[in-house]
């Protein structure tokens, strides 16, 4: 129950942070699509034992959350909730794996070095697919899947489930407190309810859907969906993707932490 | 069943991201030649009531947990399977994207697992062929619950075979396929039964709508179905020998073979299969990354170094400095950007 206001809650949260202002928030969304897409694609690349050769990655998050005025509470917040899976997958290594690896005449666990980098890893790709619609916007996210020449129909079914899901949440809300103040279960819902609670917003769902479309056709749908031309892109989008582009490259191909940990312990010896 | 980017690798992710748009352009393309103007309000509202059945807590019987829908199979059992394998793609994107379940990476493979053995394996040849011609209540129930376990059950393999030729965990085969299959088992009698219990329920309720569903499915035709099920095992299998080939290339998937051959005849200590595994993961297992290489584009080119010793206190002194540095400059960074974003307000 409470998941279900939690999630039009979050829905909301995420809609409004995008809708502010920010030089993020003015690049191109198709801009803030690719540079997140090469991010990750570049992140998830790192060897399996990759931890310190990762931390250049963190400037990407930091830097779009603080460009964008994005409070980092939300962020860590959804980051709480879906740590526990890649925790849990992770942590399984050391049990796993007893080879050792020596840092500073310490010996480690390969295992931990490996459940460190995947948590890195989660971490980072969470934050910076969080970041990406909270500064642009399913409709921004719509648009770039458009440009990038995705089918009509995919975008618009994906556009349409949105629109609905605040709609349809909300109802179902109203169904479940209506049967959880005439049931005294805490626990979930009761095996004899699962059908005919589900089937009833079920069918409501469908005659509204039926509604929804009526009232479409009345304001001139003919199948499409039209969003708008959208902004073009500018070159302050194409500096935008190749600077990260190229940190991103640059950081995966050297390992920047060690080289200026060389420059700095060389020059105090 | 989400997987995450951070255990996948980018080739399997694209391997990935190439079969699940492969089945999405080829369900576009079916759900276009039949398109009925109607289902696209009714595909986007349906997928908005499968994100909101999923918040919904049923209780497991006898355990006193509780889980929730997945829809897959639901969604091709009212919209058919093309419409369905759109819906539910529709509603993982906005999970990735909202709730961070799974990642854009891992999008590709959570879409094909969760969508595409519900809709194109459990739906068309379990729960299709179980159902049969006279729909009763009892014949919804079993092919609801053969349909979603076997979907699930597949899913779930697939998340294992993933992670394993991704090579981002050491978790060995054998235990991981133990850990994944029966707890996926559970979910797939709770997906059976709810998914069975609302089919039934709609199917007294108001039986036009079941018709009318698979009335819609017959515009597909039987042999459209059989030459996409080709095509798509087709494309399975190319996939399946592409993976199998950059994992054989590389040690991981070595040492993953090998680690599969030696769970299957008992993991024995004095086993020189697992001697011989040891031996491989001593020697790779050296922190690649930080001997000071340029390392090309090609990922096993860490784990080819000779020269793991070279991993000496100087190094690891300079790795741990270097990135204490390097947070501390992002750190930094984000404060500068903080500190003119609330100067630059205070004029306004």
């Amino acid at each position: 129950m409470s998941n279900i206001i939690n999630a039009i809650y979050n829905i909301r949260q995420f809609d409004e942070l995008a809708s502010r202002d920010s030089f993020i928030h003015r690049l191109h969304p198709l801009a803030k699509l690719l540079a997140t897409l090469v991010y990750t694609v570049l992140l998830v690349s790192y060897d399996k034992h990759a931890t310190i050769a990762l931390l250049p990655l963190v400037f990407f998050p930091v830097f779009v959350a603080a460009a964008a005025k994005i409070p980092p509470g939300p962020l860590l917040k959804r980051l709480l909730y879906i740590e526990p899976m890649i925790v849990g997958i992770g942590l399984l290594n050391p049990l796993f794996d007893h080879s050792t690896v020596n840092i500073l005449g310490y010996t480690m666990s390969s295992g931990w070095l490996i459940f460190l980098s995947i948590f890195l890893k989660g971490t980072l790709a969470v934050t910076s697919a969080l970041l990406l619609i909270a500064t642009t916007g399913m409709e921004g996210v719509a648009l770039s899947l458009r440009k990038l020449k995705v089918p009509r129909i995919f975008v618009l079914q994906t556009i349409l489930t949105y629109r609905y899901i605040s709609v349809l949440l909300e109802e179902a809300a109203r169904t479940v407190q209506a049967h959880a103040l005439r049931a005294f279960s805490s626990q979930g819902l009761k095996r004899e309810v699962w059908g005919p609670l589900l089937g009833q917003i079920l069918i409501r769902t469908m005659d509204r859907a039926q509604r929804v479309y009526d009232a479409m056709c009345l304001r001139g749908f003919r199948g499409e969906y039209h969003t708008g031309k959208g902004p073009g892109t500018g070159w302050g989008d194409t500096m935008y993707v190749l600077t990260w582009g190229a940190f991103f490259i640059l950081s995966r191909l050297i390992n920047l932490p060690l080289w200026l940990g060389n420059v700095m312990t060389g020059v105090s010896r | 069943m989400h997987m995450a980017d951070a255990l996948i690798s980018p080739v399997v992710g694209g391997a990935m991201w190439a079969a699940t748009a492969g089945a999405a352009a080829y369900s576009i393309k079916k759900v276009q030649d039949g398109l009925d103007q109607k289902k696209i309000p009714l595909m986007g509202v349906m997928g908005a009531f499968i994100f909101a059945a999923q918040m919904i807590n049923f209780s497991i019987p006898g355990t006193g947990s509780s889980g929730h829908l997945g829809g897959g199979l639901l969604l091709a059992v009212l919209l058919g399977p093309y419409a369905g394998f759109l819906t539910m793609s529709s509603i993982l994107i906005i999970q990735a994207l909202f709730f961070a379940d799974g990642g854009l990476l891992a999008l590709g493979s959570n879409i094909f697992n969760m969508g595409f053995f519900t809709c194109f394996v459990a739906y068309p040849l379990i729960y299709k062929k179980m159902i049969g011609k006279d729909i009763s209540p009892k014949r919804i129930m079993i092919a609801s619950m053969a349909a979603a376990i076997i979907g699930l059950q597949l899913g779930a393999f697939a998340v294992v075979l993933e992670t394993l030729f991704s090579g981002k965990t050491e978790l060995p085969f054998s235990t991981f396929v133990l850990l994944m299959q029966p707890i996926h088992l559970a979910i797939g009698i709770v997906e059976g039964l709810v998914t069975a219990a609302v089919i039934s329920f709609v199917w007294k309720a108001r039986p036009e709508i079941m018709e009318k569903a698979s009335l819609n499915q017959a515009l597909g035709g039987g042999l459209s179905l059989k030459k996409v099920m080709t095509g798509l095992a087709a494309a399975a299998v190319l996939t399946g020998a592409v993976l199998s080939w950059f994992a054989s290339s590389h040690p991981d998937g070595l040492e993953w073979a090998m680690f599969k051959a030696s769970g299957q005849e008992e993991l024995e200590a004095a086993d020189p299969a697992y001697e011989k595994l040891a031996a491989v993961q001593d020697k790779t297992a050296f922190l690649p990354d930080y001997g000071f290489k340029v390392s090309g584009s090609e990922r096993p080119a860490g784990e080819q170094n000779e020269k793991w010793p070279a991993v000496n206190g100087g190094t690891s002194l300079s790795g741990l400095v270097g990135g204490i540095m390097t947070l501390l400059l992002a750190a930094f960074m984000g404060f500068i950007i903080n500190l003119s974003n609330k100067t630059r307000k205070k004029p306004a």
